[in-house]
């Protein structure tokens, strides 16, 4: 089991059935048909590349060719329940606006990442001198989407800043099962190779509406 | 109602003028009315008994009800004849495809062309200004004519995309579902002004006689076919031209006078031509206004997403072209956008296409699929076999 993999999986046993749920960089819509199969929801989906709305149209799903750091402000506040961004984040111009963007257009925003403090990017870059390529990070510095990379302890410094509540938080890894971990704590960012976050508006920020199942449901 | 039937290889396939007693009339945006209207329509496939399988084709500005089917007079094969068709996305062995000529066109559907049943002469420039909405409520007319409660899409490019987009925002509760190509949500300067350019060139025609040429028995045949030339160049992009002739030469060296010297000349002479054995010049200019006056959003205090609040159940999906700058992806993205904002269920691609404006005629292999790939998931929705 791939850690894209888990992730999707993780996020299938989060999302409240019949949520209406906004899946940004949607690819070729498996999480989005995923959800709407297993849970009923309401989904809509955001994909830069034209083959991949193609796909998710020939899906039956409502996918709009756009990306993450131009089209978000043009959603209504709250027109969601969840907004997903899977493994997307560091490919993003703007993560802190996007960030926000999430929280402002659904209740909640489920965000995964891989962690640029895992034991092994570190030690790959300090024994070798070189970019790391791990299974969370597996192509090379000249050919990554991704731009804007952090670590657990930066990602949660961010949520803080932004006044961001962290509702739930697991580690992925490849091929073992989603691991519910406190990711403030100093060892998990070391040990998290990737890690999913549940975050909403912190208490007195929005009047936020309960939605979704109790915390301890949400990760096993 | 039958003005015959043609059966043409495998696709089901009639030619019919539905005519409105004068008791019906149409009303329009402009505060006036047509009384016995008559709209030319043409039918591919067949009606389930449900009646839920019947999808309305609009055409562009120089098109017509011929949308799979051979024109009668220039003889050529349906203009939208690689999208409608068995086995094609327009699938005439599942939807009952309706094209209707537009309102004030020429070929069937009344117009400045027709004859004014008030005078027994042609209407010519007594013939109301219509927009539009007005198109869109005679095709309105028609399918209250033909039984159908609720179509299960309307679909359209250039001005058909704005027929479209007109229907769901005036009816929302008679379609399941909107594809709309290559269009905008309202007219730009730009857009505007290359009708300008054509309107003059026929209005300057000597032979356009204020309007007046069909009783005087002639023809604004140049300036018409200016009108199309130059409209022709904005439906094509500047690399499909480059790629199709270049600066290549009709014959060997320059002529040194004013003859069709380069290839893109004599195509665009060509282009004209052709074009005012089929069309009616005052028919150009009020179809061109009616597209100018084309703003959707006007209505509803320039909110576009309140256009569309009441269509939030029916499926959008909308496409454009990278090198269409007639109506670029911005115009598109805008209609999407609000989509989004009035919480409509919207799909979007943006095609990647050298072909310009005129892409949506053409073999594109992404717009086929997407839109087979939209149409059958939405038919699954529909309950359509």
């Amino acid at each position: 089991m791939s850690v894209i993999r888990e992730d999707f999986r993780e996020i299938l046993r989060l999302v409240r059935p019949g949520a209406r749920v906004l899946d940004v960089g949607c690819g070729e819509g498996e999480l989005l048909e995923l959800l709407t199969r297993e849970k009923g929801v309401e989904g809509r989906g955001l994909e830069i590349s034209p083959e991949g709305v193609s796909a998710c149209l020939a899906r039956g799903l409502a996918v709009v060719q756009g990306d993450a750091d131009d089209d978000l402000d043009y959603f209504p506040a709250r027109a969601f329940d969840y907004a997903v961004l899977s493994q997307t984040l560091p490919q993003v111009r703007q993560p802190r606006h996007v960030l926000s963007e999430l929280l402002r257009i659904a209740e909640r925003a489920v965000v995964s990442l891989p962690n640029f403090g895992h034991w092994r990017v570190r030690f790959d870059l300090v024994t070798h001198g070189r970019m790391p390529l791990t299974h969370s990070l597996p192509t090379p510095w000249w050919s990554t989407p991704n731009i804007h990379l952090c670590t657990l302890r930066d990602f949660t410094a961010l949520c803080d800043d932004l006044g961001l509540r962290i509702e739930a938080c697991a580690a992925l890894a490849n091929g073992s099962p989603a691991r519910p971990i406190d990711p403030k704590r100093g060892l998990e960012n070391w040990r998290a190779e990737s890690a999913l976050f549940l975050l909403s508006h912190a208490e007195g920020q929005t009047a936020p509406r309960d939605v979704g199942p109790p915390k301890s449901d949400l990760f096993g | 109602m039958s003005d015959g039937e043609t059966a043409l290889s495998f696709i089901e396939t009639r030619c019919e003028v539905a005519r409105f007693p004068a008791s019906q009339p149409l009303r329009l945006d402009s505060g006036g009315e047509i009384r016995g209207l008559e709209v030319a329509y043409n039918t591919y496939g067949r009606l389930n008994a449900q009646r839920t399988n019947a999808v309305l084709v609009c055409h562009a500005l120089s098109g017509d009800q011929y949308a799979a089917s051979r024109h009668p007079a220039s003889g050529k094969a349906g203009w939208w004849d690689k999208m409608v068709g068995p086995g094609l996305p327009l699938d005439t062995d599942r939807y009952f495809v309706i094209a209707t000529n537009v309102l004030s066109g020429c070929s069937g559907t009344t117009g400045p062309a027709s004859i004014d049943p008030a005078t027994g002469e042609p209407y010519g420039l007594t013939f109301p200004v219509i927009t539009v909405a007005d198109m869109v409520r005679a095709q309105k007319l028609l399918l209250d004519a033909l039984g159908i409660e609720q179509l299960f899409a309307v679909v359209g490019g250039s001005m058909g995309g704005m027929q479209a987009l007109q229907w769901a925002a005036d009816y929302p509760e008679r379609m399941f579902s909107v594809v709309c190509i290559a269009a905008a949500a309202r007219h730009s300067a730009q857009n505007i002004a290359f009708h300008e350019v054509g309107r003059q060139a026929i209005m300057a025609d000597p032979d356009w006689r204020g309007g007046d040429y069909l009783r005087q028995n002639v023809r604004p045949e140049k300036g018409l076919a200016v009108a199309r030339m130059a409209a022709h160049i904005t439906y094509l992009s500047e690399q499909a031209l480059q790629r199709k002739f270049g600066r290549e030469l009709q014959r060997d060296g320059l002529s040194w006078g004013f003859d069709a010297d380069f290839q893109v000349e004599s195509y665009l002479r060509h282009q004209g031509a052709a074009f005012v054995d089929r069309f009616d010049a005052n028919s150009y200019l009020y179809i061109t206004r009616a597209l100018d006056y084309f703003d959707l959003a006007a209505a509803y205090g320039g909110h576009l997403a309140n256009a569309f609040q009441r269509a939030r159940d029916v499926r959008f999906c909308v496409f454009s072209f990278t090198s269409d700058w007639l109506y670029p992806t911005p115009e598109s993205r805008q209609i999407v956008r609000a989509l989004n904002a009035a919480g409509a269920r919207a799909s979007f691609v943006e095609i990647d296409s050298d072909k310009g404006h005129d892409a949506f005629f053409l073999d594109e292999p992404v717009l086929h699929d997407a839109l087979t790939g939209f149409l059958t998931s939405a038919g699954h929705a529909r309950g359509l076999s």
